[in-house]
């Protein structure tokens, strides 16, 4: 009997958890698909309506979400493979190369990763200084490789990859880079695309660093258009909240079916951390 | 698992057939390799800490004049003269305490709730309760700021308050940004502490049934002991993280965080005195520098805390 009401009440607290957790993705769907005027009642609208197309034309004509697009896909793009590249290499050398200083080496790059943000007016100035203000370069060139990834991609490797394997491929005469190209990439293919995953929406949702160096309509990001609109039309609810809804959807897309492996790399970049 | 542990033993012995050339070959590869890391953490990581240092020292304008040197004035004026820093210290403590305990506890509650055999629909339940962490906090604070309205929000309607302005008071300021902090990170802590409850030995619970401990009592005599290392990091990241919150109250009110500063935070002051319509980065950079000894210290206090309170 008493198991029985557990059960219940374990099983409601978690309905009611999910619920909480996805209804205001239900709330910014009835907003975008609203009118500002009919999302602007009290008590407050809780149905979707049919002003869905007329909001994103609306959006679309008040910011550039176009460019925006193709700056964000640049920009998350670039820095996804170059990640990919960088982080497995650097993961390959820590975890199956013999060499001095390597445990030093993975010390410092773990240690990074608890050090507070930093301020961003240092990296400003040298960003100014390289010339890459309102460049893309500004939001690129200091992400393409990262602690996180390296860390990730060095418990891949290690989980996956017997270090037999390296010694065999070694004695058939292959050379570093090949072992690392030919057998460590396609047995880290999970992993990859974990990070992958991990790091494009990252990039993706970044806003304060781009808000701070790229100034320039042409070189907006999506957040940045989101961030432009809700200056601009601060009281048109309906308009701001579906800028943020088209952006949010594409990571839904690809969250949704990939949940899996992203909920794992990031337990997994964690917890045995 | 096994298999592997035994390969991985073995071969750390050292390997059969290394010549010196190859293990010159393996060095020099090993440098190349992380050598792109280091070049941009340098470059991008390490020097501005050390900038920022130098920065502080100097009455700097961002877009004025020479800066001058003005040696540790910047850290005095901050420390003794600045009623404006001490309210941002204050509002970032509040905020953290009322998002990072019920958010931790949550979070705890539902990943021991979800790792209970009987529950089914765990992925559905687990992605669900994730979703949030994928959103922008940009887009997060725009949703909020939209349920919290003061004359058309859901929260003023659910809670029967109509026309209560959420904006307008510091402690419902921090309230409502706890708020939205909560909602983005309860799931992500549930999914690490799911990890580290697949870790912890089933014979443990069992031994605890046999002796007629209920499953609360496990709860706060198994699980919470034997999590301790996993709710340390988790209380650590939030530490940090909690410390240099700022783009909530950026969006969900404004550079000054409000017209009373009632939702300014430390990191937001900073940003605010460089970017916002000072341009004072010389002032930011020490604000910046007396943060991060209040995130180190806190941080520090708080795995000293936790240690102590959490008995194994």
């Amino acid at each position: 009997m008493k198991n029985r009401a557990g059960r219940f009440i374990s099983y409601l607290f978690l309905l009611i958890s999910s619920l909480i957790s996805i209804f205001p993705f239900y709330w910014m769907f009835v907003i975008s698909t609203n009118t500002t005027a009919a999302a602007n009642k009290f008590p407050p609208k809780i149905i979707p309506g049919d002003q869905f197309i007329a909001n994103i034309q609306n959006a679309w004509e008040n910011a550039d979400f176009i460019a925006a697009l193709f700056n964000t896909l640049i920009v998350a793009g670039t820095i996804t493979i170059s990640q990919l590249f960088f982080c497995s290499l650097a993961a390959f050398a820590l975890a199956r190369l013999q060499f001095k200083g390597r445990n030093f080496v993975f010390i410092i790059i773990v240690s990074t990763l608890l050090l507070p943000p930093a301020s961003p007016i240092p990296l400003y100035i040298i960003v100014s200084k390289f010339d890459w203000i309102n460049s893309l370069y500004a939001v690129i060139i200091p992400f393409l490789v990262g602690a996180f990834g390296v860390f990730l991609m060095k418990q891949f490797i290690e989980t996956a990859i017997h270090p037999e394997l390296i010694e065999s491929a070694k004695m058939d005469g292959a050379r570093n880079f090949q072992t690392y190209y030919r057998i460590v990439l396609p047995i880290i293919k999970p992993g990859l695309a974990t990070l992958a995953i991990i790091t494009f929406m990252a990039i993706w949702n970044d806003f304060v660093w781009p808000s701070i160096v790229l100034k320039d309509q042409s070189v907006q990001t999506l957040q940045l258009a989101v961030r432009g609109l809700q200056n601009a039309y601060n009281r048109d609810t309906a308009l701001v909240v579906t800028g943020a809804f088209i952006t949010t959807l594409p990571l839904l897309a690809i969250f949704i079916p990939f949940s899996r492996q992203f909920i794992s790399g990031l337990t997994e970049g964690s917890v045995k951390g | 698992m096994e298999v592997h542990t035994k390969i991985r033993t073995k071969s750390n012995n050292k390997p059969r057939f290394k010549s010196g050339l190859q293990a010159r070959k393996d060095a020099l590869s090993g440098y190349l390799y992380v050598a792109p890391f280091f070049i941009l953490f340098l470059t991008f990581g390490i020097f501005p800490i050390f900038y920022n240092l130098y920065i502080s020292l100097f009455s700097w304008k961002l877009f004025g004049a020479e800066p001058e040197f003005i040696g540790l004035q910047n850290y005095v004026w901050l420390l003794t003269d600045d009623p404006t820093f001490i309210k941002a210290v204050v509002n970032t403590f509040s905020i953290w305490i009322i998002s990072t305990i019920p958010q931790l506890f949550i979070a705890l509650v539902l990943a021991y709730v979800l790792n209970q055999a009987f529950v089914k629909m765990k992925d559905l339940f687990r992605m669900a309760i994730f979703m949030p962490f994928i959103t922008s906090i940009l887009a997060v604070t725009i949703i909020f700021n939209s349920l919290f309205s003061r004359d058309f929000g859901l929260i003023n309607f659910i809670l029967g308050t109509e026309g209560l302005d959420w904006k307008n008071n510091r402690i419902l300021t921090h309230f409502a940004i706890a708020t939205m902090v909560n909602w983005r990170w309860i799931g992500y802590n549930t999914i690490i502490y799911m990890a580290g409850l697949q870790t912890i030995g089933k014979d443990l619970y069992e031994a605890a049934t046999i002796d007629g401990a209920n499953k609360i009592q496990q709860f706060f005599y198994i699980t919470i002991p034997q999590l301790r290392p996993i709710i340390l990091f988790t209380i650590i990241m939030s530490s940090i993280g909690g410390m240099s919150l700022f783009i909530e109250p950026l969006v969900f009110l404004d550079l000054r965080g409000g017209s009373a500063n009632q939702g300014l935070t430390m990191f937001l002051y900073l940003y605010e005195t460089a970017f916002g319509t000072k341009y004072n980065i010389g002032y930011s950079a020490a604000i910046s520098w007396v943060m991060f000894v209040i995130v180190v210290m806190f941080a520090l206090l708080n795995w000293f805390i936790t240690t102590k309170v959490i008995k194994d």
